[in-house]
């Protein structure tokens, strides 16, 4: 007879959890996502998996609305961030209808990552398979961004990434990373991305919030290649730059 | 003692409630809003106990605004006034809300308007009202009303409506507020002239 309160994710003797670990793996083959905060703006940029020719790509979104004010972008299974995003969702009103007050990024990180780590401590159940990246503008005015992840951690961020390739994507940051507002914030976040995918718009797609601009504006295609097109005129720059002094 | 009434013009939907929140015979509250502005071309108003006025409607908003985020457009005035309904009718034997309401909207350029009571009857209807201002706001909507009215004459038909029920109710409230929601989106309107 099934039993399904086993639990699955049990402590293995040198104190490791390996479906947590596990998960985590699921997560390092998702699409790369970035997160970069500026001083009035946050900026959202997701790789674009590659659609089938017969797909709609306008119904694969990888950057989610949890509210008004809070977005999420995550990395790992589809399945698993569709779930847990309906979750967020039903919490960010159900607070609203409690308390008359819209949640704080704090509160709804709070809330995913408390519900990721229920999933590594129930019995018949497995983790989630992704990681978050959850952005918002706080009660003060300030932008924030969160990360979560499938054992249940969260930590707020300045910029991170998470997916595939995002060991370099965040060396990149940490390397380049300054206070930014406004279009530099969205050229940083481009640039970070562009160190792992290729350019253009079919293959990243970038979603920015203001401070006093409302929700979450998806960038469309002709912004981002915009965009990418002077990061790519700013590195053939750079580049003549270097050679310039010796060539004559 | 809550006044509530609504009725359907050319390319919008006017609602007008008191501003009155009574306890018994006292008034303990004056300037109320009873019509709430939801997701979207919405009207929806609402009156009944204090409590559960408030409690419910802002329960369907919750709710309103949850199915917006899950499916990236606003729920129909249809739907709303089915989904009210359905929730007055699974209460009703259990633990019932004391509201009734009117839903006005626009959807894709039509109006529509829905009465319902606490007993989760519904109808769509062109003209519709709640209380005892209700009884003397049918005889007018019988003889005053008529389809594809201009706000001018919504509004003359308004300031009938409520000139009557302070005429002949002796509990009239002393006070209205009158909204309409069009292609614009929802505003209050001032009946002076």
């Amino acid at each position: 007879m099934a039993r399904y309160d086993r639990a699955i994710t049990v402590f293995s003797p040198d104190g490791h959890l390996f479906q947590v670990e596990y998960a985590l793996e699921a997560v390092r083959k998702g699409t790369t996502a970035v997160g970069v905060t500026g001083t009035d703006i946050i900026v959202l940029g997701v790789e674009k998996k590659s659609t089938a020719k017969l797909q709609d790509a306008r119904t694969v979104r990888k950057i989610y609305k949890l509210d008004d004010h809070v977005c999420l972008a995550f990395a790992g299974l589809t399945a698993d961030a569709r779930v847990l995003v309906n979750r967020a969702r039903v919490e960010c009103q159900s607070y609203r209808l409690t308390l008359e007050d819209k949640v704080t990024i704090e509160h709804i990180t709070r809330y995913i990552a408390g519900v990721q780590q229920k999933y590594t401590q129930s019995g018949g159940v497995r983790p989630f398979g992704i990681s978050t990246l959850i952005v918002g503008f706080d009660p003060t005015g300030a932008p924030c961004l969160y990360h979560t992840d499938p054992s249940g951690t969260y930590s707020a961020w300045k910029a991170n990434a998470t997916g595939r390739n995002s060991k370099t994507v965040l060396e990149f940051l940490e390397k380049n990373y300054t206070e930014t507002s406004g279009d530099d914030t969205v050229k940083l976040a481009i640039r970070a991305l562009l160190e792992v995918v290729e350019p253009g718009s079919k293959n990243v797609e970038v979603a920015v919030m203001t401070r006093d601009g409302g929700s979450l504006r998806i960038l469309d295609d002709a912004e981002v290649d915009a965009i990418t097109a002077v990061i790519e005129a700013d590195k053939v720059a750079a580049e003549a730059a270097k050679k310039g002094p010796s060539s004559s | 003692m809550d006044c509530l009434f609504g009725f359907v013009g050319d390319g919008f939907v006017m609602m007008g409630a008191d501003t009155s929140a009574c306890q018994s015979i006292i008034r303990v509250k004056q300037g109320i809003d009873k019509i709430l502005e939801t997701g979207g071309k919405k009207l929806m108003g609402a009156v009944g106990d204090g409590g559960d006025r408030v409690q419910f409607t802002e329960f369907i908003e919750a709710n309103m605004q949850l199915y917006s985020f899950r499916n990236g457009v606003p729920l129909s005035t249809n739907a709303t006034a089915k989904f009210i309904r359905g929730e007055l009718a699974t209460a009703l034997r259990k633990g019932p809300y004391n509201a009734n309401l009117l839903v006005g909207g626009l959807d894709a350029g039509e109006v529509s308007l829905y009465y319902i009571d606490y007993l989760a009857t519904l109808h769509k209807m062109n003209c519709a009202a709640h209380g005892y201002g209700a009884l003397f706001m049918y005889t007018l909507f019988d003889s005053e009303w008529k389809p594809g009215m201009s706000l001018e004459e919504a509004k003359v038909l308004a300031r009938k409506c409520i000139a009557e029920v302070k005429l002949r109710l002796v509990v009239a409230p002393p006070e209205f507020l009158v909204k309409i929601v069009d292609k614009d989106g929802c505003r209050v309107v001032s009946l002076e002239e």
